[in-house]
């Protein structure tokens, strides 16, 4: 065990290097100096963080994602003023852009979207001590470090009725070899609509880590997509906390094709009746690729529906992760629950983890889950084949349906196609 | 003209042998049915021809026009003219059916060194061979053969054949799970295909499918070889007194 660090340690830098046991990895080293900047008002945050250290296997939500093994390097703290790159592949949406370039949030001033208030705030973020909050209780470290290090939190709130027609495209950018921190917190009131989008750019060596709440009110809607394309030799750590009222309706669809090393989470609590989520992900992972999703859905109250699925196709030593779980609260009768995770292996070195949990406390439910790892079926690749399509083609055909069942689920035309294209050329690149 | 000589093959980890020698030529334009009692080999044969990778070939060859076919990857036994409809064609979820058709056809079109189709000339042939079979459009924009009926599947394979225009059609017990209607549906839908360069090799255990599909010549399979060949009168005989004679014949 590492020995506890107190704030007065830290408070005093000269002090840091000798109170710090040689058991802390140099890269949490390099992560708790950076702490000694933090404002006292994030103190407390970063105080649990350097307490315990970068989650490690023996940490049971860490256990197949060893980010004190896996993580090699802590980039400096990103600075203010960099420009996000002009060009994106998702110019063509037509969508408002909020960008946060290095943790620094900016959009243009316009009144594109009457009804939507965008503002920076800088309170101490939610780490997983709020009463209400949906992180887990025993505080994720990943979700610590950002409420440590997040600069500005920018808080999108859509007013009651009010429908969004234009999504709003979260680009979240990092510019270089730097740690960088981003927190949004949406809020959307009664009756309310809107889309978000978020896309993750990031350089070769970057550590992003970036944290989206959202807050959905009773009879509204939210269609999130969250987009990890990233450097391959990037690092991207992701965060949904959602909270849904009565009658609304949430989907969350993701897509894993970049960094070296990456986690998203969802963390999403029903908390009035009747509502519906549908969180689906695909990841395309090749090299040495080591992707983690972990997905908690807490049914805290009755006659909530929630679909979750997810495809993972991995290449070369690969490696996908999937923890997903379902709660159902003593009193979530009628809950529906249904959880698949589907996993493709082309090569002998890629590796799959699945840990699909369900924790039912209610007798009155509909609860399901699978998980599947397997290679491509030789039967279906063989009548392709004697239909006249190459190998290659075959198995691109296929992959190119097992990932769209995931894809379909994403309700945006322009995004689900983009994504379709990329899977396309995902497969193409294989050869 | 399909000739096959000597064939012997094993199932991959060679525990079992199920073809022993067999030999077979089907000309141009023939219609050569094989019928056999279970597990006489009749559909090892016809996914030997096609190249399902499960079989270990022992010996032998089979000759499409001259070209060895036991050389040749499945997908270029196909643009070499080979068809295999499947006695259980496989679903693909996720796979609209037009995807599957145009892939094929342009899979095949390029393979032997010709332009891909354009699409309103694609289209067109689909929807005239589906018209042709009483497939619905609207099955057609489905995931290929998802929540098909048995009969629908089957009608599919013979638009896909219809589609592909193989020199060599291999129905393997197509009548099977079909009912009288769906039987006649398909085998109309052969007929229309029979050509003086096309041929095919119908595999069945009744006689029934025979009485649509009316065969030149009539081949009785056993233990993994030919053992008796003769006219279209040689099916009505088996149906009569069974294939207890032949197989009691190999087994001396």
């Amino acid at each position: 065990m590492a020995m506890p660090i107190t704030s007065q340690t830290l408070r005093r830098e000269d002090h840091l290097m000798a109170s710090v046991t040689p058991l802390k990895t140099s890269v949490e080293l390099a992560l708790i100096a950076q702490g000694a900047s933090v404002p006292a008002l994030r103190q407390p945050a970063f105080e649990r963080f350097a307490a315990a250290g970068l989650p490690h296997r023996r940490i049971e939500a860490y256990h197949y994602t060893d980010l004190r093994a896996l993580l090699k390097d802590a980039p400096p703290l990103a600075k203010a003023g960099a420009l996000a790159p002009s060009a994106s592949v998702w110019d063509e949406l037509d969508a408002f852009i909020v960008t946060i370039v290095d943790g620094h949030p900016t959009w243009a001033q316009s009144d594109e979207l009457a009804g939507v208030s965008i503002s920076l705030k800088s309170d101490a973020p939610d780490d997983g001590l709020a009463a209400d909050s949906v992180f887990p209780k025993d505080g994720d470290p990943v979700v610590a470090l950002n409420a440590a290090f997040v600069d500005h939190t920018l808080h999108l709130a859509v007013a009651g009725g009010v429908v969004i027609d234009k999504p709003i495209h979260l680009r979240i950018v990092t510019t270089g070899a730097v740690s960088a921190y981003g927190r949004v917190v949406v809020e959307i009131a009664d009756g309310a609509k809107l889309t978000l989008i978020e896309t993750h750019e990031g350089a070769a060596g970057a550590l992003a880590n970036s944290v989206v709440e959202i807050v959905v009110g009773d009879d509204s809607h939210f269609d999130h997509m969250r987009i990890n394309l990233v450097d391959p030799q990037a690092t991207l750590l992701t965060t949904l906390g959602g909270r849904m009222g009565a009658r609304s309706t949430v989907t969350s669809g993701n897509f894993v094709t970049g960094s070296a090393l990456s986690r998203h989470q969802v963390f999403l609590r029903f908390e009035g009746e009747g509502s519906n989520a549908t969180i689906s992900g695909a990841s395309l992972l090749k090299d040495r690729q080591h992707v983690d999703t972990t997905l908690v859905v807490d049914h805290a109250v009755p006659e909530c529906v929630s679909r979750e699925h997810f495809a993972h196709v991995l290449d070369d030593e690969a490696t996908g992760v999937f923890q997903g779980k379902i709660i159902v609260r003593p009193h979530a009768q009628q809950t529906d629950g249904k959880m698949m995770s589907r996993a493709v292996l082309l090569h002998d070195g890629a590796t799959m983890n699945n840990k699909p949990e369900l924790e039912i406390f209610a007798d009155d439910v509909q609860c399901g889950h699978g998980a599947t790892v397997g290679a491509l079926d030789d039967d279906l690749l063989f009548y392709l084949r004697a239909r006249g399509l190459p190998k290659a083609e075959a198995e691109a055909l296929m992959l190119q349906a097992f990932v769209g069942e995931a894809l379909e689920m994403i309700p945006h035309d322009g995004v689900r196609e983009t994504l379709e294209a990329m899977t396309e050329a995902w497969l193409k690149a294989r050869g | 003209m399909l000739e096959i000589r000597n064939l012997h093959v094993a199932i991959e980890d060679g525990s079992k042998k199920i073809l022993n020698g067999l030999d077979l030529t089907i000309h141009n334009g023939e219609v050569a049915a094989i019928m056999g009692p279970n597990g006489s080999g009749k559909s090892t044969l016809s996914y030997v021809i096609a190249g399902k990778p499960d079989y270990e070939i022992l010996d032998g060859e089979i000759l499409l026009d001259g070209q060895n076919l036991l050389d040749m990857e499945p997908d270029a036994r196909a643009a070499a003219g080979v068809f295999l409809a499947f006695q259980y064609p496989l679903e693909i979820p996720g796979v609209a059916t037009m995807t599957f058709l145009k892939a094929a056809m342009n899979a095949q079109s390029r393979a032997r060194g010709e332009g891909e189709l354009k699409t309103p000339d694609f289209m067109r042939r689909v929807k005239v061979g589906a018209d042709k079979l009483g497939i619905p459009q609207e099955m057609l924009r489905r995931g290929l053969n998802v929540g098909f009926s048995g009969g629908e599947k089957k009608r599919m394979e013979i638009l896909q054949m219809a589609l592909l225009e193989p020199s060599i059609g291999i129905l393997d017990e197509t009548d099977s799970g079909l009912d009288i209607d769906a039987l006649k549906i398909v085998s109309e839908g052969v007929n229309a295909l029979r050509s003086a360069d096309r041929s095919f090799l119908v595999i069945t255990h009744y006689q029934r499918l025979l009485n649509y599909i009316v065969p030149d010549t009539v081949h009785v399979m056993s233990k993994g070889r030919i053992v008796k060949t003769g006219g279209k009168e040689l099916a009505l005989e088996l149906e009569a007194n069974g294939y207890a004679d032949y197989v009691s014949d190999v087994a001396a």
